[in-house]
């Protein structure tokens, strides 16, 4: 047990180094002459036993963003986005399949209102499988009195009839700015944005990464589609662990009906000299 | 005069000097915020580049203070008052000492240049409680600043040392050590306790500790993390400066790669940021009796070790320090901080200033990370400025006194 988990380490650190994320064929990287292999890291004992784990530590922590990620897909929209308010119990086992299940209690609330906010109780499962090439983890969530919080519906037809006309080409850089300023205009497209990162950091995670969404670094609406509104984003995501900076495009679809989807995502190498996204 | 002072106070009024006067009229044209057209009417066909004074009453001027702010244009307020202008021209003796016109706004993000005036005027206009010396120079040949606080009475004064802005992009680290500066010699005066720890206590202040990077994320890259360094062989530039210290190096929670947010150096103490640190410390450790780095974001007061899961020796002290800093805090606002050994609570990292500090004989070494939790992350907004150091300031405050009484646990 403990060599397979020694060797399942030694490939997840390996999956950290400076590399596209798993899920991706490296792509054509910066111009500029091949850096020397980096040394491999040393394997290092797993924190985590079977069983309870501790609410505050990260372990609990890391799998309940999943989950946060995993109701955000399915509950976010431009006026509403879940954050992770505490856990209040967690443990976890090791699969038969090969692979960790995480069963956790915990609270969320509405990350607009802050503290201030109600929480929602919820619960989940958690499996990060361990296949050779990472997979999705997979999430089965329960939270309680989702429908009874206060329904959106309204702000989000206003914004629907707003943006859905085709004189509409909404278009933006920089979300919020360097100084975390954000226009009132752009927070419903903020947290679209942030919604549809969610598809990304829940394919993308894993139990040693945490993933935030950093900043929209650019909206370009397209042309609607089959009554749907097309936004175009480039975001950029930041993972606690390696304290790297991702960068994302996608394609995402809204209505007030059918949510939000993502339609394409494309991993975006961040040059150490350019601070422009590529074109 | 006299007759103005015979029928009562007047209305406080202020000149607002603005200096790029063309950058507001393109953020008002661009905003169309008719009410600040109405506000600058007067001045609106002015196409010289020379300083606009503006005037108007109190209430106004927070509202267009505000707005200068959102949009990054430099202001300077010219008179607060009237009427304490009035009484200091009549002779009017006042119980503040006259200090200069320098009015420096502790709730934006200053750029180095200005954090490094600021440091000097503190300087000059404090001599009693400030002093200012450099204990080293950054890679890029930046002086690095500390700010020493406290009476100077027995020169064998109990220690604590603050550091803000190891890592470059948390701008809200360096808007706190200010903040902090400016609360300890405003609230000398008036307030019994930050008295009592300025007189018992010296503050050892390095407002930014990666001057270097700290620039670079002004200038070209706001997510920029790590020292300016240049590494042989790569075309990758900087060090975790968190990563650098020397206890159990590069171990894990660190990477050997160069292009890595979380390279650990070529050997320890290879930033010449860390070795000044270090080598002060190291002076000093027979005073110095707390360390404490300020970080973002995450809500989280951390104690060591980082490199590992284990408890160290003095807990039961270091975690009642903890547990009453962090109450302290959500006094405040009601903002709830996780707290904990960092390798447990965050994630497991080595060669951190934290454990350093602790091996080197500082009993409570801290780790703070700020506000928030991830909804703004790095960009944390101006307006979360004085919220966030307000409470802050609580628990640093807490930790110092706490320095004060003997621990028995």
């Amino acid at each position: 047990m403990k060599t397979f988990c020694s060797v399942w380490l030694l490939l997840s650190l390996v999956e950290l180094s400076p590399a596209p994320p798993a899920s991706q064929e490296p792509p054509l990287a910066c111009t500029g002459a091949p850096d020397p292999a980096p040394p491999q890291p040393e394997t290092a004992e797993d924190m985590a036993s079977t069983g309870d784990l501790e609410p505050t530590h990260y372990p609990a922590r890391r799998a309940a963003q999943v989950a946060l990620h995993y109701l955000n897909t399915h509950h976010g929209s431009p006026f509403r986005v879940f954050g992770l308010q505490q856990v209040h119990k967690a443990s976890a086992e090791d699969v038969a399949a090969g692979g960790r299940k995480y069963k956790l209690d915990f609270s969320v609330t509405d990350w607009g209102s802050g503290s201030a906010g109600p929480a929602l109780r919820c619960s989940a499962d958690v499996l990060f499988p361990r296949t050779e090439r990472h997979s999705a983890p997979k999430v089965e969530l329960h939270c309680e009195a989702l429908q009874q919080i206060n329904s959106t519906a309204q702000e989000d037809d206003a914004f629907y009839q707003k943006y859905i006309s085709p004189d509409s080409t909404v278009s933006a850089r920089d979300i919020p700015d360097s100084f975390g300023n954000m226009s009132e205009e752009m927070q419903p497209f903020w947290r679209l944005a942030r919604v549809a990162a969610s598809f990304i950091m829940l394919r993308e995670s894993s139990e040693n990464t945490e993933f935030n969404m950093a900043k929209v670094a650019s909206i370009t609406q397209q042309e609607s589609s089959e009554e749907q509104l097309m936004l175009e984003f480039v975001v950029l995501l930041h993972d606690f662990p390696s304290q790297e900076i991702v960068q994302w495009k996608l394609l995402a679809s809204w209505s007030p009906d059918r949510g939000v989807r993502v339609l394409q995502t494309e991993w975006q190498p961040r040059c150490p000299h350019a601070t422009k996204p590529p074109n | 005069f006299a007759t103005i002072l015979h029928f009562g106070k007047l209305e406080a009024h202020s000149y607002i000097r603005i200096h790029n006067f063309m950058k507001l009229r393109e953020y008002i044209l661009c905003t169309k915020i008719t009410k600040i057209m109405t506000l600058l009417n007067d001045f609106f066909s002015s196409v010289s580049n020379s300083p606009v004074d503006v005037h108007m009453g109190w209430n106004k001027t927070q509202w267009l203070r505000r707005h200068l702010r959102q949009a990054h244009i430099h202001y300077k307020v010219l008179i607060s008052n009237l009427q304490t202008e009035i009484e200091k021209q009549i002779g009017y003796r006042s119980s503040r000492k006259r200090r200069s016109e320098f009015q420096y706004d502790y709730e934006v993000y200053h750029p180095l240049e200005e954090i490094r005036s600021w440091m000097f005027e503190m300087n000059r206009t404090h001599p009693h409680l400030v002093d200012l010396f450099s204990i080293g120079q950054s890679y890029e040949g930046r002086p690095l600043y500390v700010l020493q606080l406290g009476k100077r009475t027995r020169p064998f004064k109990k220690a604590v040392w603050i550091d803000c802005g190891v890592h470059a992009r948390e701008w809200i680290g360096p808007a706190f050590c200010q903040w902090f500066v400016k609360e300890a010699l405003n609230s000398y005066q008036h307030d019994s306790s930050m008295r009592r720890l300025m007189n018992q206590l010296n503050f050892y202040i390095m407002p930014v500790f990666n001057v270097d990077g700290y620039h670079y994320s002004w200038k070209t890259d706001r997510f920029w993390r790590k020292t300016r360094s240049k590494i042989p062989k790569y075309h990758c530039r900087g060090v975790d400066a968190n990563r650098n210290w020397k206890v159990k190096w590069c171990d894990e929670g660190a990477s050997l790669h160069p292009c890595d947010d979380t390279y650990c150096g070529p050997f320890p103490e290879s930033e010449p940021e860390v070795k000044a640190v270090a080598k002060f410390l190291r002076k000093h450790r027979k005073r110095v009796k707390a360390y404490i780095s300020i970080h973002a974001y995450a809500q989280m007061l951390l104690y060591p070790y980082s490199y590992k899961y284990a408890t160290i020796p003095n807990f039961n002290c270091v975690e009642s320090a903890a547990q009453n800093a962090v109450s302290a805090l959500y006094s405040a606002y009601g903002v709830r901080y996780r707290y904990g050994p960092a390798s447990t609570t965050l994630y497991v990292s080595s060669g951190s200033s934290i454990d350093w500090a602790y091996k080197n004989g500082i009993p409570y070494a801290f780790a703070f990370e700020l506000r928030d939790t991830g909804y703004y992350g790095f960009l944390l907004p101006e307006t979360l400025i004085h919220p966030t150091c307000t409470e802050t300031m609580r628990a640093v405050k807490t930790i110092a006194s706490g320095l004060l009484k003997k621990c028995t646990k």
